[in-house]
């Protein structure tokens, strides 16, 4: 009976642990974060022009969006939505898979708004980034 | 005399099984593994990386 006893604190003690180390990271380092990032890494040489010119900004969810057309010539802007598109799908992914690599698939929306918050604090100045429902530059 | 223990036990493991499941979202975490990303993402560099220590600190 004493084994019995011992055996049941040990498996409260090992959920209880498991639960602390899984709530202090986050794996990011997997073959589908991996490839989504080097994908959105080499979409960034295309965009960065467009983050720059304005033509395209960082917005509140977490993606990008066109928000002067203006500023790209008529013959790229079929280019540019192409790019923005990619690259929303591209942030999509990521951060669904994230959250299902952790096992947590309902995290995704606070990843989500995590990333969104970093990409607009990081973003370079003079780019324009959304902030209380309208654009501004930083 | 002891079986008295055994649902003690099996209550408490049951507790700290919900306590799993609804687990916390990491937030600090998070927030380390997006700086990381978005790093690497816009070949930001590494000074950039450090800010949100410094805002640790503060």
């Amino acid at each position: 009976m004493n084994a019995v006893l011992k055996f049941l604190v040990a498996l409260v003690a090992l959920t209880a642990a498991l639960n602390v180390f899984a709530a202090a990271d986050l794996e990011v380092n997997t073959p589908g974060v991996n490839a989504i990032k080097q994908s959105m890494q080499a979409r960034h040489a295309q965009l960065a022009g467009h983050y720059t010119s304005g033509a395209v900004g960082l917005t509140a969810d977490g993606l990008i969006a066109l928000r002067d057309a203006g500023a790209v010539p008529l013959a790229q802007r079929q280019a540019v939505n192409a790019l923005v598109a990619a690259e929303n799908n591209d942030r999509n992914a990521l951060y669904a898979e994230i959250a299902n690599v952790n096992g947590h698939p309902e995290w995704q929306a606070e990843i989500r708004s995590t990333f969104a918050q970093r990409w607009i604090q990081r973003a370079q100045p003079g780019w324009w980034v959304q902030s209380g429902g309208g654009w501004k530059q930083k | 005399m002891k079986n008295v223990w055994i649902p003690v036990i099996f209550a408490a493991f049951a507790l700290s099984a919900c306590v799993t499941i609804n687990i916390y979202f990491p937030a600090a975490a998070a927030e380390k593994a997006a700086d990381k990303i978005i790093e690497e993402v816009w070949q930001t560099p590494k000074p950039a990386a450090n800010q949100p220590d410094v805002k640790e600190i503060k």
